[in-house]
């Protein structure tokens, strides 16, 4: 039988009862049980005799009209005896599972009920039992309590018990550590008290969802055994002896094997969904799926008047290529991502147009949810389906990405740094090779030579005995380590950009400035522009050549990174500067100096996404929103703030 | 947003203690041998279990007294449990298994005629529900991830929800009404050609491949979330080698552990789909001992299933560290 683990809060059972029938699991899942459970206790007082009815007449005859099913060997309605069968073949899985989690209970309490020591000595027990499948075990008891229903019984239902222990001692570790059961056991509680009044109560509802699937269990356990001759015995019957019976005749009357055989799958679905329906309106469930877009930022509703599309009314002056030369890495024009949610269409970015030139450095600061990582990975085309990605001009290195296949482009001339060096690498492959396969793939080289890039490419990122080091896995390297690897990876080809997202944030401070400095190395060494995307002011204003400040999935200021702390214009972005002493503060964290929160990108209003935390708001501010427009969208840019600080003001 | 989500992970320290390979086949040999031994009095004590004495329940109530006294002397019953106990052990690493009460052949000659038969049936039905449940995963997986070709999901979903609850010997019966007796394509009894495996083998298999193959895709889905396989797709990668040289053999490793437990399900389950066609193996053996009090054939037999579960779990166990570095590091 198997065991569900449980999450790790519920709540008390009776409440949800009533849920569990709306859905559909849930209906078809009662509806069947309570068909087996009515046909359990009314097939034998309506059919009982019909059963057992003898008619010599109609020996071994296959299906006819009086006898839908056909007989069997003495002349009896199978179809009568099936329906019948059915209240043995319940009860006895019922008396089986009932054992097996009265004692799955006893072991898998052992450590509350007879004390640590004992306990642990039951837990190793149960260990080893739950790795032998229940069939097997089920056997063993047979040959000890002999053939028969209640030897059937004992037999399935001790050799059910270890994963009900197992259940047990999982649920009750949980619980055993609380407060209430240290203070009930200070009070003098005795042991089997506290597990009665204050343990099962907490356990309650992924024990009922286990032992109802584990009815299922038990009642297939039992058709099994009685099917092997083990089980029930002449003149009993149940659906295994049934399907025993019936087989040496299928040729003859396959539905006096089949029939049963039906009942025995129907009588399991219906426990088996029943407790599937009960665990996940409790949520106690093993193996779900994994959670689609599970965005905080993305589930919320949309309205319908969510931010006009934008660039139909663009102001040329915005996007005008610079100059579409050769000196023009990245180009891109009224990027918008749309990410399709529950609620509707979500546009977490809306309209962003930059330029990156050869060498250049470009910084893309803005709070969490402001766009500025989908903005960098739609750049870098990693966004997939279903999420879009649509602009009016794309290009890299001169070429239209929004059009045709650039794989060998991008593999080669795009480098990417990712966040988390940690979960950056494929845990089960040698660092040597996730460097190498890119090259053996783009360029042709042979394994060799790709391997021998791979060690100079790492021994180029400063990791000391680069031989060694590429035999490695990644969870052998440091984490600062694994970054450069990282580096190095994109220097396996020869790259004009390299788009780091939040390269140094999973780092501890003291790497964090090596990565920076192995970043600005490797820039001027080949003149490779930097797309760096931070929460850190400072780290953008350090390494940047220029930054673009995001807000709402727009780009609301762009400026030159020396003058972020003298000439922003944007309030946000003075704002930010304002916020940061010695522009050191972590972005992701609230800040206090700028009131409100950041905008859900599927909930805009309409005029400037940034007009309910600006001290300069007025009714234009609220009515339109302000393109781009000389680096900067805003009404009002470079006005005088108000006093923002009032500490400040009393002062 | 699934692709800006950290994932906050200690970073494990460089540089590691080259013989940890060692350590783990000490620990793992050192499990195996208690499940062993736990095995091995199981099987000892089973027949002292037995309510009454099992000779003369083995020979019935007419037998004379002077045999079942005979009976127990050859078997040592009338030593102390101890001594029988270290002669017990003793025959064991011998390979001597006792003698049949039914056939008075040695249990050992009975198993190893019998074991090719389920052995060979276990390791083909392992096979084939592997070789079919994890492609069908990772192509489910590739498929629907994000939402995408919901009604596949739905129809994948409830095929394998269904087919993992018709039990093996209840599918092996539809199987040969289905095959055998109305197609009349495939035999439905014993063990004679390549065609007599068709059906059991099936019967096996199906159930383990449709749990396994969501297993795969549970497993595939959170793994083309990951970060690397981000890193993969930066790479430019065509799709294949992304998907199946990165996502596949981590997805492998994570089902791995419960695709253990299936096969040692699945070794236990040969007992049932053995009796439905009649197949030559130890299941008839072990249902017949039983039957027939055979007691030193029980205990042989049931030896030989623990034996082959424990071999399972620890190859599984062996397996995972081949495949992933970290599992024998995660262990200490
Ligand atoms: S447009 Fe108005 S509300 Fe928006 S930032 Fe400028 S001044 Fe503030």
């Amino acid at each position: 039988m198997p065991a569900r683990l449980p999450a790790p809060t519920r709540r008390p059972a009776s409440a949800r009862l009533p849920a569990i029938l709306r859905t559909p699991l849930g209906v078809t899942g009662a509806a069947l049980l309570a068909l087996v459970l009515v046909t359990a206790v009314l097939a034998p007082l309506l059919w009982g005799d019909a059963a057992e009815a003898v008619d010599t007449a109609a020996m071994l005859q296959g299906p006819s009209a009086d006898h839908w099913a056909g007989t069997d060997n003495l002349g009896r309605d199978l179809l009568f005896r099936t329906l019948v069968a059915t209240r043995l073949s319940v009860a006895l899985a019922l008396a089986a599972t009932a054992l097996a989690v009265t004692v799955g209970l006893l072991l898998g309490t052992a450590s509350l009920l007879l004390g640590p020591r004992a306990g642990r000595l039951v837990t190793a027990g149960v260990n080893i039992a739950v790795a032998f499948p229940g069939l097997l075990l089920a056997l063993s008891f047979a040959v000890i309590f002999g053939v028969g229903q209640v030897g059937s019984v004992l037999a399935i239902g001790l050799s059910g018990a270890p994963a009900f222990a197992r259940l047990c001692q999982t649920l009750v570790a949980g619980v055993a550590t609380r407060d209430y059961l240290a203070a009930a056991r200070l009070a003098g509680v005795g042991r089997l008290r506290i597990l009665l009044r204050h343990v099962l109560p907490d356990v309650g509802g992924p024990l009922v969802v286990n032992v109802t699937i584990g009815a299922g269990g038990a009642l297939l356990s039992f058709a099994g055994l009685s099917f092997l001759g083990l089980g029930v015995q002449a003149p009993a019957y149940d659906w295994g002896r049934l399907m025993q019976d019936g087989l040496d005749r299928i040729y003859l009357d396959p539905l006096a094997a089949l029939l049963p055989g039906f009942a025995v799958v129907v009588a399991g679905l219906a426990f088996n969904l029943t407790g599937e329906a009960v665990a996940r309106t409790f949520s106690i469930d093993s193996i779900s799926g994994v959670s689609l877009l599970a965005g905080g930022a993305l589930r919320t509703r949309r309205r319908p008047d969510a931010g006009g599309l934008p660039g139909q009314d663009a102001t040329p002056s915005a996007d005008v290529p610079l100059d579409a030369g050769p000196d023009l890495v990245l180009d891109v024009a009224d990027l918008v991502v749309t990410v399709p949610t529950p609620a509707g269409r979500v546009r977490p970015v809306r309209g962003v147009t930059f330029q990156v030139a050869r060498g250049e450095a470009v910084g893309v600061v803005g709070e969490s949810g402001s766009g500025k990582t989908l903005t960098a990975l739609a750049v870098a085309r990693l966004l997939e389906p279903p999420t879009t990605v649509t602009a009016r001009r794309l290009s890299f290195q001169g070429r239209d990405l929004l059009t045709g296949d650039h794989r060998t482009l991008l593999g080669t001339e795009l480098a990417m740094v990712f966040q988390d060096p940690a979960s950056s690498f494929n845990p089960v492959r040698r660092m040597g090779g996730q460097l190498a396969e890119g090259a053996r793939h783009h360029l042709g080289l042979s394994r060799r030579q790709a391997r021998d890039r791979a060690v100079d490419r790492l021994r180029s990122v400063r990791i000391g005995d680069p031989d060694r080091r590429a035999g490695q896995y990644p969870h052998e390297f440091s984490g600062g380590m694994r970054q450069r690897a990282m580096i190095g990876l994109g220097l396996m080809g020869s790259p004009a950009l390299i788009v780091a997202d939040e390269p140094t944030t999973a780092l501890d401070v003291t790497v964090q400035r090596q990565v920076l400095d192995l970043l600005a190395e490797v820039r001027e060494r080949d003149a490779v522009a930097l797309l760096l995307i931070s929460h850190d002011v400072s780290v953008v204003a350090d390494v940047c050549d220029r930054v673009l400040v995001m807000y709402a999935g727009r780009v609301v200021e762009d400026l030159p990174a020396a003058g972020l702390a003298t000439s922003a214009r944007h309030p946000y972005t003075r704002a930010l500067v304002a916020a940061v002493p010695h522009l050191e503060t972590d972005l992701d964290r609230p800040l206090a100096v700028i009131p409100g929160r950041p905008v859900d990108p599927a909930d805009l209003a309409a005029g400037c996404p940034f007009a309910p935390r600006c001290p300069l708001a007025d009714a234009r501010c609220r009515a339109e929103d302000p393109e781009l427009v000389d680096g900067v969208a805003c009404w009002r840019p470079g006005e005088d703030l108000p006093s923002a600080v009032p500490e400040e003001a009393t002062a | 947003m699934p692709l800006t989500t950290p994932t906050p992970t200690a970073a494990p320290p460089a540089g590691l203690a080259p013989h940890r390979w060692l350590r783990f086949a000490v620990r793992r040999s050192g499990r195996l041998l208690v499940s062993l031994w736990v095995l091995v009095t199981a099987a000892f004590l089973m027949i002292h279990l037995v309510p009454g004495d099992p000779v003369r329940a083995s020979l019935g109530p007419t037998a004379s007294a002077e045999l079942v006294a005979a009976r127990r002397e050859s078997l040592g019953l009338d030593q102390p449990l101890w001594v029988q106990y270290a002669t017990y052990l003793r025959d064991l690493l011998t390979g001597d298994l006792g003698t049949s009460f039914g056939s008075q052949l040695p249990v050992a000659d009975t198993i190893a005629q019998r074991l090719p038969a389920t052995a060979t049936l276990a390791l083909l039905a392992f096979l084939v529900a592997v070789l079919v449940a994890v492609p069908v995963g990772v192509a489910v997986a590739v498929a629907t991830r994000r939402g995408r070709a919901p009604r596949t999901e739905l129809g994948f979903a409830s095929t394998s929800v269904f087919l993992a609850t018709i039990p093996d010997f209840l599918l092996a019966v539809a199987l040969v009404w289905v095959f055998g007796v109305t197609l009349g394509w495939l035999p439905i009894a014993g063990q004679d050609g390549a065609a007599s495996f068709v059906l059991p083998v099936l019967a096996l298999a199906v159930g383990p491949a449709a749990v396994l193959a969501r297993i795969v895709r549970v497993e595939m889905l959170a793994v083309l979330e990951t970060d690397y396989v981000r890193t993969a797709r930066a790479k430019r990668l065509p799709p294949a080698a992304v998907h199946l040289g990165h996502a596949l053999p981590n997805a492998v490793t994570a089902s791995l552990t419960l695709g253990g437990l299936l096969l040692g399900q699945l070794v236990a389950g040969t007992v049932l789909v053995e009796s439905v066609f009649a197949w030559p193996g130890l299941g008839s053996t072990v249902v017949e001992s039983i039957l027939a009090k055979d007691y030193p054939l029980v205990q042989g037999t049931v030896l030989v299933y623990g034996v082959g579960v424990l071999v399972v779990n620890t190859m599984v166990d062996v397996a995972l560290a081949v495949l992933d570095p970290r599992s024998t590091i995660g262990e200490s």
